[in-house]
């Protein structure tokens, strides 16, 4: 492997190794990237040079994606200093968050129930509060806390997050895609 | 800014250098071929100065095989043997054609995908798809006067992985090189996007005679970013058409119309829909086979009321790309109506009603997607204008995942990622001593193997037997620009591995390739290998020149050693290429490839270094 081809995602970016991102650079810096490594700009090159342009476009991708969105980030920023988010392993959960998890997967079910696609979007502007919050609290554990522990604890909480929206996200397709909308296509006009 | 202005290998602008490549719309009723000619893109039109070619194929019981406008005369008379839409063929099983209700032609369940059984023969969709390519693309070798280099060639967004592979291996039995499978709402988005210097989010919604997608793309200075796609690739202009047909056997008690008295009511349906357009009712008239005459009317209002589902089963797709885009309607800043049958007022009135703007149209529906092609196709083949320098990120439309215990899948990598992707799963194994384990890869949203697409099947053999679950199988699937998968396993905790890589199943292999193209054509066996080794040489001479020009540029790169082996591997290549034998010629371009490899690898590094060094220095947020 190259020098360049092993550095971590932050520095494949030229970005500093820390949660905080500024998403304007980033977005630049990878665009900047696949501008020259994408396997568009080899398409006429030779198989090995075609080979290596795809590899290296596939690093840009994972990289770019992993440090786009906030819980991947941490939890691979949590990885380079060593931490395991273990949100396969550690399923402890706060008995406080848990009685909220159960409260907002009940109103799911209830608003698919009910096809109520206002009542799951309000429960979704809910979820997105909390979520705001808790990348709040990340941003200061992996911040100037250094609080490795609680920030993979939130992580874990967040990954909770993520999986409810997702549970209403089906929901609302589900209730769009079975019941069809009362409008007619032709309207009055239409017969002139 | 300094992304424009980067030279890469490969790329060469003189214009004595120029490539001919062309962009191809491979459509469900119609396909076009479109180049770069002087600058900008053009359809290329027939002897008739006509653009469009009927996507329709007529097999004549001598052998004779009729494309175009000559097929479809023949549809009415012939249709068993008149193969029209076969696009919504490609990569599908005997259960998936049976959707679409009666179709006149003969079905035999072949491996992978159905066949036809023809006058001609039986003939696979893969088949019948070459010869509509093998018209366009002597259509564009005659105007443009000389041999193609390749052809970028256009599939729905949503086609999953089968059906694109079933399409790059249509374009090679048509005897192209393939630059680029492109997604077709992508290739509108280019064409728009370049002609208008456009920046924002747009919606591109493309529905096709078969086939429908929506996609998101952001454009930001001459990056087209597609945010997510979704769609429905059996929906589409050909629906509307069976809607009418329907309408009138119910209204004129036709239920048990032959093939022949379909496909004519189905043409006459046709023609009524596209009059509808422009005029608020329309009639046609219809011969049916015993003689009986039928004159057949619809009003617009009917025709929209009869529809009315059709146009709302395209909003659902559309809310889908929006949420996984993470974008609301009013942050969408323009939307671009591509496909014939986006010309029809009242779903033109329920996209402009669902997005709350007018949609642009500006550009020909039916022949923008082929533009954009073009304008890829010939930056691929290295024509870029110094300036032109714009670069495109597409995603995978459907996730990709593998059957575990219980029938239930495992997304590797789900839909909307960027490609070119590879993700890495481990598995273990649940027996003890188990020394084989079976991978399924399948391609869909449903947590039900069985309510999924089964890609490719094949087993991993030689594991150490251990107590289960000690094992640690990676499998990794890669997905390349094209959206086409790979996918290897590997068991890695002995140190003894094995790994094995796969084509979906619905693909060729190369030698059933060159089997169908010994079928299909007459040529001698000496005319074949002498087509092989010009190949071959234009190959290696491509090589060569490449390598030249990097150890021209990086030769510092190189250690004495590494030197004289490209040089002695460049020797030979050259030796090969003054011989006759193209096997022999083609084995010693790929030794040179492999050898070159960790030199492309070192300079693609350097680039990258450069880039990363000069963006340190000019860095200055800009917000």
């Amino acid at each position: 492997m190259t020098p360049e081809f092993s550095r971590n995602h932050f520095e494949l970016f030229g970005l500093p190794v820390a949660y905080a991102v500024d998403t304007t650079v980033l977005e630049r810096a990878y665009r900047d990237l696949q501008g020259r490594v994408h396997p568009d700009r080899f398409a006429s090159a030779s198989e090995a040079e075609r080979r290596v342009a795809m590899q290296w476009a596939t690093r840009a991708n994972e990289a770019y994606r992993t440090l786009r969105n906030p819980i991947d980030r941490a939890r691979y920023l949590l990885a380079l200093k060593g931490f395991d988010t273990g949100e396969e392993s550690n399923t402890s959960m706060p008995p406080d968050f848990l009685m909220q998890q159960m409260e907002w997967r009940e109103s799911v079910e209830d608003g698919r129930a009910r096809h109520d696609p206002g009542a799951l979007e309000g429960l979704r502007r809910e979820i997105d509060e909390s979520r705001t919050e808790m990348h709040a609290f990340l941003a200061r554990a992996l911040g100037g806390d250094r609080n490795y522990d609680a920030g993979c604890s939130l992580v874990r909480k967040l990954r909770f997050l993520d999986k409810i929206e997702a549970e209403i996200d089906d929901a609302l397709e589900a209730i769009a895609d079975g019941v069809p909308a009362p409008r007619r296509a032709a309207s009055p006009k239409g017969n002139d | 800014m300094s992304l424009l202005q980067i030279s890469e290998p490969g790329e060469s602008p003189e214009p004595h250098q120029r490539r001919l490549a062309v962009g191809i719309d491979l459509g469900t009723t119609h396909s076009l071929v479109a180049a770069v000619r002087s600058s900008s893109a053009e359809c290329l039109p027939d002897a008739q100065g006509r653009v469009l070619l009927p996507s329709i194929v007529h097999y004549g019981a001598a052998g004779g095989v009729e494309v175009g406008y000559e097929a479809s005369a023949r549809a009415a008379d012939d249709p068993a043997n008149t193969i029209v839409s076969v696009k919504r063929f490609m990569g599908r099983g005997v259960a998936d054609v049976a959707k679409y209700g009666a179709l006149p032609y003969r079905f035999v369940d072949a491996p992978g995908m159905v066949a036809i059984e023809t006058a001609a023969g039986l003939r696979s969709p893969v088949q019948v798809s070459a010869e509509i390519l093998k018209t366009l693309r002597a259509r564009a070798e005659q105007t443009l006067g000389g041999e193609l280099h390749g052809a970028v060639v256009t599939v729905p967004a949503y086609f999953d992985d089968s059906q694109r592979q079933a399409t790059k291996d249509a374009a090679r039995l048509a005897g192209l090189n393939v630059l680029r499978l492109l997604n077709e709402p992508t290739a509108a988005a280019i064409a728009y996007g370049l002609d208008n210097a456009s920046e924002g989010t747009f919606a591109v919604f493309d529905l096709g005679g078969g086939t429908f997608d929506l996609s998101i793309l952001r454009l930001t200075r001459g990056v087209f970013e597609v945010l997510s796609t979704s769609g429905d690739s059996a929906l589409g202009g050909d629906d509307f058409d069976q809607a009418i047909a329907v309408h009138w056997r119910v209204t004129h008690g036709l239920a048990d119309a032959s093939g022949r008295d379909t496909r004519r009511l189905l043409v006459a349906a046709r023609q009524v829909k596209e009059r509808l357009t422009s005029e608020e009712s329309a009639d046609a008239q219809v011969t049916l086979t015993w003689g009986q005459q039928l004159h057949l009317g619809l009003t617009r209002a009917e025709f929209e009321e009869i529809t009315a589902s059709l146009v709302q089963k395209t909003l659902g797709p559309t809310r889908k790309a929006l949420r996984d885009a993470g974008l609301a309607v009013e942050q969408i800043d323009g939307v671009v109506l591509v496909g014939g049958a986006t010309r029809m007022p009242h779903l033109q009135r329920a996209v402009a009603g669902f997005f709350r703007r007018e949609p642009l149209v500006n550009l020909d529906p039916e022949q923008v997607v082929a533009l954009g092609a073009a304008i890829q196709a010939n930056a691929l083949a290295g024509n870029r204008a110094p300036g032109d320098d714009w670069l495109l990120l597409d995603v995978i439309p459907l996730s990709l995942g593998l059957e575990t215990m219980g029938g239930l899948v495992e997304k590797v990598i789900p839909r909307n990622s960027t490609i070119p992707v590879a993700r890495a799963q481990e598995f273990t194994t649940f027996r003890d001593g188990q020394t084989a384990m079976a991978v399924h890869v399948v391609q869909g949203e449903r947590e039900l193997v069985s309510d999924c697409r089964s890609l490719a099947r094949f087993e991993l053999r030689g594991i150490p037997p251990m107590v289960a679950g000690a094992a640690r199988i990676a499998v990794t699937f890669q997905v390349d620009a094209d959206g086409l998968l790979s996918v290897s396993a590997r068991e890695n905790t002995t140190g003894v591995s094995a790994s094995v890589v796969v084509k979906p199943s619905y693909g060729l292999t190369d030698d059933e390739v060159a089997t169908m193209l010994r079928d299909g054509f007459d040529h001698a066996q000496s005319d074949r290998d002498a087509r092989a080794l010009a190949e071959q040489r234009v190959e290696a001479e491509g090589l060569l020149a490449a390598l030249r020009t990097a150890i021209a540029q990086d030769a510092d790169l190189l250690s004495p050693e590494d030197r004289a082996a490209l040089e002695a591997g460049s020797a030979s290549v050259e030796a090969a290429a003054r011989g006759t034998d193209h096997r022999a010629l083609k084995a010693a371009v790929e030794a040179l490839n492999r050898l070159s490899e960790p030199f492309a690898g070192r300079r693609m590094d350097r680039s990258v270094s450069r880039a990363l060094a000069g963006r340190r220095l000019d860095e200055v947020p800009t917000k």
